[in-house]
């Protein structure tokens, strides 16, 4: 070796042995160690490298946000009743004392007024839910958009709209367990789309709500798959999704020093780790000041079910908008054959979401069978660089926006005082108009990055310079990125990495230095200073030695 | 300072035999946790302090920004134990009505756990952002498939066992055995099942076909009043139930009833066989929705229109309650109201049960 240690210590190293640790540590690893030997193993994981890219910091928000899930939905058993047994209500709210409610109701008023602190962890399990899936989500474009679901690692992109699915009914179940108004006139949708299954409809309603709704079963059965059934499933789920993910490594953006083989980053510890770990709190900060300072889901203001009753602008969570938006667009078409129905609700809300799941799940193969690739890929595509995927998924999202928009198109209309029949009509005709749009737009905006990125490379970086040339003609001039030709065409190939687009990122090929979100995060001057200063008497003592030597 | 090793470029040629223990323990810490890494096929391209000089004013300045966010967790954390164990009452009173600090129990906490957390996480990142190396490393993905000979060792292993296991020879096991572990598959399946399914429409009060309105049942309020012809002006609405037990709480049982305005009466155009349904200016509708059973409530007593706040489908009480926009396919079944005369006073009753199902459209739904 011949590179300096970072820290020289005067003192000759002392030897390590194994066998005689000195330090407590030492002694605790040694212990753990003869009777698991984990030392090659456990080295392993420590050395595992990281990449440092802000947009792979959602998937971590979604996992972290599955954590304070578990932390406070564990509180909020010790206190909930899932039974639908009628009671009177006798706690301290006294806008509703001695009004019936069931006692999951009243247990929920009872969390909310009654046990301390437990307003606020209710409203952070709530807020952490949104936050889970919309991380998921996220992640989700963030995974389709670069392309990072391709070989090998389509089973975890199956994984994850596995999680996503589970997320969203582990969400509903959630908020219908208060048993409050607004959450018992989502469970009676369900109920009726559960009916409008054919053939089998009647009988799953019947199966699932113990008998014609509401019964008094629901409430119980939603419990015990909200807290343990698909908890369960969904971190089985997430262990399986980290350990593709430990076995498959990242994947990383290309640029300079970046290939197939390898992934370049940071160690896990103690960079990583300590980053990662610090995001958690951040992350549980939002979590936690959201819920004490936002108030989420007042169920003491809904009031407890009656079938009898609704509110206007009842609105699901928002990972449930998009099918409120499908259910209210969508026309009234009941099919009526041989003295049997198909209800309109089926279509929006089975058929939909069917279709809209497999095709996410199946795209991944989707893609390999039409592009004919069929190769491993472990860098990362910049989505302009593959406009038809780029499109399709603005398609998708669009289509997504416009019914999560028509979700809340009954607000819309009474926010902006607009018709809500013509709410209703922009969104049945924004549904099937907006997306093919979207496509177009994101297609072309792909194709103008990319030129523009050629453009660069060939003919230079803008530097705002007018030169007048003696003709009285006005040039600008342009600052070549590399050698050029005698046309002054620069010779530089597109590399699909970002090209330097201004001046002042000249040098920073890739990218790679400079680091940051919304604007570049600078090396502190004086630590520039110290540096160069450093550098400088480095090289003079380099000068110095190889004078010596020569 | 920095170390550039050319490992980085070109990690194949330059692998170390391996050392032993003895040459690594006599090295130092740096050089042995290189050594490590390498083992382990990462490359560390580029490793500096981020502070070369130790002890300089900017690093103590950098270590004491982090060390007072610490403390500021450190602060809140217990601001949070006081508030919560009882600095604000957190006990819920009425406006005027006993102290309102509980109004600030939430929020406060809200605020010192957020705060709390927020500087334990931003100072521990920092912590990693300022002082700790600054370092880029590489690592081996090793994600080629098993070399060839292990692979055909492992198919040789799997084929051996398959072999042992005579399967193939013995395709009556092969059979017998699917047929056991397919049928005992099916068992929780079926226990699951069976222990929740019900039988659709069997049972009191289960028929989705059929409410607990009959013939000459009271009309009643949520509170059990009976209902009379005098209680509603023109134009207004009100929610009414079938006064039987069980009849306010079931989930087919809320019914509209509308006192129309006079010059409405006139226009009204019944749907066929429900010519007797009204009285006098009274007509009465299923409240369920027909598309996705929400509450049929908001009434528009000018044009006559019901609106159902959940798909915005919306029906013409003129027309008989028959939808007119959104997903709705089927009008509100209509109820055949008559009155009753008790103690000299008119009070309403149902003539029978609504001509159709309520509710939701089903598969056995004509």
């Amino acid at each position: 070796m011949t590179s300096t240690s970072i820290n020289e210590s005067p003192t000759v190293p002392s030897p390590r042995r194994f066998e005689k640790p000195r330090t407590p540590q030492g002694k605790a690893a040694k212990a753990l160690e003869e009777r698991l030997g984990l030392a090659a193993g456990a080295r392993k994981q420590l050395n595992k490298v990281f990449p440092d890219h802000w947009s792979f910091m959602m998937g971590e928000i979604a996992l972290y946000s599955f954590i304070i899930l578990i932390l406070t939905g564990t509180f909020l058993t010790f206190f909930f009743d899932a039974s639908m047994t009628e009671v009177r209500y006798d706690g301290s709210y006294i806008p509703l004392q001695g009004v019936e409610m069931s006692r999951a109701y009243a247990s929920t008023l009872h969390i909310s007024f009654d046990v301390r602190g437990g307003l606020i962890l209710r409203q952070i399990h709530h807020w952490a839910a949104l936050l889970f899936v919309a991380a998921m989500t996220i992640h989700m474009f963030r995974i389709f958009f670069t392309g990072a679901f391709r070989k090998p690692r389509e089973l975890n992109w199956l994984i994850g709209i596995g999680l996503i699915t589970l997320g969203i009914l582990e969400g509903f179940a959630g908020y219908s367990l208060p048993d409050d108004l607004l959450s018992g006139t989502g469970l009676r949708i369900a109920e009726a789309i559960m009916q409008s299954i054919p053939v089998i409809g009647t009988w799953v309603a019947f199966l699932a709500f113990g008998g014609k709704f509401p019964g008094n079963e629901i409430i119980g059965r939603l419990y015990i798959v909200h807290v343990l059934l698909v908890p369960g499933i969904l971190a089985g789920l997430i262990g399986a999704h980290m350990a593709l993910l430990i076995k498959q490594k990242h994947t990383e953006f290309p640029g300079p020093g970046k290939t197939e083989h390898t992934v370049s980053g940071e160690r896990m510890y103690p960079t990583y780790g300590a980053k990662a770990g610090g995001f958690f709190f951040i992350v549980f900060a939002v979590c936690a000041a959201l819920g004490g300072l936002a108030q989420i889901n007042p169920v003491w203001l809904y009031g407890p079910y009656n079938p009898a009753q609704v509110s206007a602008g009842s609105q699901p969570d928002f990972y449930i908008g998009f099918l409120d938006g499908s259910t209210r667009l969508f026309p009234s078409w009941e099919i009526r054959l041989w003295d049997h129905t198909v209800p309109a609700v089926f279509w929006p809300t089975v058929v939909l979401p069917g279709i809209l799941f497999t095709l996410a799940g199946a795209y991944p193969f989707l893609e390999a069978k039409l592009t004919k690739d069929r190769a491993k890929h472990n860098l990362l595509q910049r989505p302009r660089d593959v406009p038809v995927r780029t499109g399709l998924g603005a398609m998708a999202i669009s289509f997504y926006t416009v019914l999560l928009l028509s979700g809340g198109n009954d607000l819309i209309a009474k926010s902006f005082d607009i018709s809500l029949n013509a709410m209703t009509w922009a969104g049945r005709i924004g549904v099937l108009v907006v997306p093919p749009l979207a496509y177009l737009m994101a297609y072309m905006v792909c194709l103008g990055l990319q030129r523009h990125d050629r453009e660069v490379l060939e003919h230079g970086i803008e530097t705002g310079i007018i030169k007048r040339l003696p003709n009285g003609e006005f040039i600008e001039i342009h600052q070549p990125l590399g050698p050029v030709d005698d046309h002054g065409h620069g010779q530089l190939q597109y590399a699909a990495t970002p090209v330097p687009k201004k001046m002042n990122k000249l040098g920073n090929p890739g990218g790679a230095r400079v680091r940051g979100f919304l604007w570049p995060v600078r090396e502190r001057a004086e630590i520039e200073a110290e540096l160069a200063a450093l550098e400088q008497a480095e090289a003079e003592q380099h000068a110095k030695h190889s004078e010596l030597t020569d | 300072m920095s170390i550039d090793t050319s490992k980085g470029s070109t990690p194949e040629t330059t692998e170390d035999p391996a050392l032993t223990a003895d040459e690594l323990a006599e090295m130092s810490v740096e050089e042995a946790m290189l050594a490590g890494a390498e083992a382990d096929g990462v490359y560390i391209v580029h490793r500096r302090e981020r502070f070369p000089i130790a002890g300089t004013k900017a690093e103590r300045r950098a270590e004491r920004t982090i060390a007072a966010l610490f403390v500021l967790a450190f602060l809140s954390a217990v601001a949070f134990i006081v508030v919560f164990c009882g600095a604000v009452p957190f006990e819920w009173h009425l406006p005027g009505q006993g102290s309102q600090e509980f109004r600030y129990f939430t929020p406060l906490l809200g605020f010192t756990l957020g705060l709390s957390l927020a500087c334990i996480g931003i100072g521990v990142v920092l912590w990693a952002k300022w002082l700790m190396p600054e370092e880029e490393a590489v690592q081996d993905r090793h994600d080629d498939p098993s070399p060839e000979t292990e692979q055909i060792m492992t198919t040789a292993t799997l084929i051996s066992g398959y072999n042992d296991l005579g399967v193939a020879r013995r395709s009556i096991l092969k059979s017998t055995i699917g047929l056991a572990s397919g049928a005992l598959a099916a068992v929780p399946l079926v226990a699951l099942v069976g222990a929740m399914i019900k039988k659709p429409n069997k049972g009191p009060g289960q028929s989705l076909f059929h409410t607990l309105w009959t013939s000459g049942v009271a009309v009643v309020y949520s509170d059990g009043r009976r209902v009379s012809p005098d209680d509603l002006l023109p134009g207004g609405i009100e929610t009414v139930f079938p006064g039987v037990p069980g009849g306010v709480k079931a989930g087919d049982s809320p019914t509209l009833l509308i006192r129309l305005r006079p010059e409405q009466a006139s226009k009204v155009q019944t749907r066929p066989g429900q010519a007797g349904f009204a009285w006098g200016d009274y007509v009465a509708f299923s409240k369920i929705c027909t598309h996705a059973g929400c509450p049929a409530s908001l009434y528009e007593q000018q044009t006559g229109r019901l609106l159902c706040p959940c798909h915005q489908s919306q029906f013409d009480v003129l027309r008989d309650a028959k939808p007119i926009f959104g997903p709705a396919t089927r009008s509100l079944p209509k109820l055949p109201l008559g009155v009753e005369i008790v103690d000299g006073k008119q009070y309403f009753v149902a003539k029978g049960d609504f001509p159709e199902a309520i509710g939701p459209a089903f598969w056995e739904r004509p």
